[in-house]
């Protein structure tokens, strides 16, 4: 049963220095079942380290993080058990170059949820002729376009059903032709209800389809709202330099 | 595609003109340079005073023909020694590699060790190394084992100078493999030594089959210094043979044998590389 009530996600008191830098410096936020939230910021704010924190691929340096209620940044606990139920997507797509688009989906099936191999195939071949990659199963990532990489990327998270889906940036290397296409495949998730943490540049993208915003400036929440009206209710200084600074270029 | 000659421009018919004549001259000269060699070689060799002698000791056909047969035979045991040396020195190579970077401070001193290993054998030569090897091991009279066979200790000391060099290839390959590749393998719950066996050891291994080539083809050479023990190999039988016949030709024999069994596998490393290269710098034409 799930908890509409409850933080899918919940991140607290969350600090990530390198050195003298701190580039997340106590941040508290929650996603809630089927919720998009949004984070935007200028390059440097700490989304890409926060996402990273949040799979725990970075070690935190103060904070906890919670999925479903439970604290899966206590210590003890198994790291590589939690990042399976925590998607990740980079802005550079990382598919496994050695490995076949199909391949690349069920890796991860096989190996870590122990699915057998026909199950595996089938479940990823079914994902991909959903998103129209049908045919490009036995391609190789660097045979296909940014655009279609960057979609099965999506998917190879996807497919293991994570709680929750943490998308960085992911249309960010793309060129502008091919942002569309990652787009719409992330209306879909929305439809199908999966929760969804994502830094993006694309502001009004973020509008349509996040439930919420949150605005980080220099490692901190600054500003946050619901996202339909985010964009014009925001009243602090740095917020309104920054959308006007997005809406110009 | 080809433009038909009509078409051509009078700019392009001038470069085809000009392309023509530089080659004409290019055959011309190579044909001259081939000529001054030839005659650099007759005056610097075969005109010189000992070179009849020289060529009856050296390059006598009735000397090879009857050494031949034991210099084969004893090819035949480099070829075992080289194919079993060369399985272990990929499987210590890759081992030691991967000792190497391990990262958990469990593993420090055997990372350590396999550094000071890597150190010491690829510094050591190889003549050293069958040295103490071939007469230490018997020396610690090891009864359990009986009398080793002068190959076995030769394939052992191939395979712990080898190792060290092997693992330096792998190395360079595992750190190769971009360090996104083994995010993407962690954020999908994959485990360390699982993101290693299933991502980057197989781009690894693949971006080192040149190098490799290269190692093993060395590999092939040097299993001849295994004589230096006592097996009867390609080199020690032609030793016998030079002794019989109070002549050279049987180390000529079992050199040009040496050569030929080189020669395919440099052929494929060629080709390994060059494909290697193509497929990297697609486009690039200069």
């Amino acid at each position: 049963m799930i908890d509409w009530n409850r933080p899918r996600l919940k991140v607290v008191g969350l600090k990530k220095f390198y050195g003298d830098r701190r580039v997340i410096n106590g941040v508290d936020l929650e996603v809630f079942p089927g919720q998009i939230v949004a984070l935007i910021g200028s390059s440097g704010s700490g989304k890409s380290t926060l996402l990273r924190c949040v799979n725990q691929i970075e070690d935190l340096t103060d904070g906890q993080i919670f999925l479903d209620g439970e604290e899966v940044s206590a210590p003890g606990v198994n790291q590589d058990l939690i990042r399976a139920q925590i998607g990740l997507v980079f802005q550079s797509f990382n598919l496994f170059s050695h490995l076949s688009i199909l391949n690349n989906i069920t890796l991860a099936l096989r190996h870590v949820k122990k699915m057998d191999r026909d199950a595996a195939i089938k479940l990823a071949q079914s994902w991909l002729t959903r998103i129209g990659l049908g045919d490009r199963g036995e391609s190789y990532p660097d045979k296909i376009s940014g655009g279609q990489q960057q979609r099965a990327a999506i998917i190879r998270a996807v497919a293991m059903e994570p709680k929750v889906l943490l998308l960085d940036e992911v249309t960010s290397a793309l060129d502008p032709e091919l942002v569309g296409e990652v787009l719409d495949l992330i209306r879909e998730l929305k439809a199908g209800g999966t929760t969804i943490l994502m830094a993006t540049h694309e502001l009004s993208f973020a509008r349509e389809v996040a439930d919420w915003v949150i605005f980080l400036e220099q490692g901190q929440i600054y500003e946050q709202g619901e996202a339909k009206d985010f964009f014009e209710k925001a009243s602090k200084p740095r917020t309104i330099e920054f959308l006007s600074r997005m809406r110009s270029r | 595609m080809d433009l038909n000659e009509q078409e051509l421009s009078q700019a392009e018919k001038d470069r085809r003109e000009y392309r023509k004549a530089q080659r004409k001259r290019s055959v011309w000269i190579s044909l001259a340079s081939t000529l001054a060699f030839a005659v650099i070689v007759w005056f610097g060799l075969i005109a010189t005073p000992g070179w009849e002698r020289v060529e009856q000791s050296f390059f006598n056909w009735d000397v090879a023909v009857a050494s031949f047969p034991r210099v084969i035979d004893g090819l035949l045991l480099n070829l075992r020694v080289l194919v079993a040396a060369a399985i272990l020195v990929l499987v210590f190579g890759l081992l030691l590699a991967i000792i190497r970077t391990l990262k958990s401070p469990v593993f420090f001193p055997l990372r350590v060790l396999s550094k000071g290993y890597v150190d010491l054998f690829r510094g050591l030569p190889l003549i050293i190394v069958l040295y103490l090897v071939g007469f230490g091991i018997p020396g610690l009279r090891l009864e359990f084992l009986g009398r080793i066979p002068a190959e076995v200790l030769g394939i052992v000391a191939l395979t712990i100078t080898y190792s060290a060099y092997v693992s330096e290839v792998f190395r360079a390959g595992i750190e190769s493999v971009h360090s996104s590749q083994r995010l993407a393998a962690r954020s999908l719950g994959l485990s360390y030594s699982k993101s290693m066996r299933l991502v980057v050891l197989p781009q690894a291994v693949r971006k080192v089959v040149p190098p490799l080539m290269n190692d093993f083809i060395a590999l092939q050479k040097d299993v001849g210094l295994i004589s230096v023990l006592g097996a009867i190999d390609a080199v020690r039988g032609a030793q016998i043979e030079v002794a019989k016949f109070a002549n050279f030709t049987p180390y000529v024999v079992a050199g040009l044998l040496f050569v030929l069994l080189a020669i395919p596998t440099i052929r494929l490393a060629d080709r390994i590389s060059a494909r290697f290269t193509s497929r990297e710098q697609q486009g690039v034409t200069l």
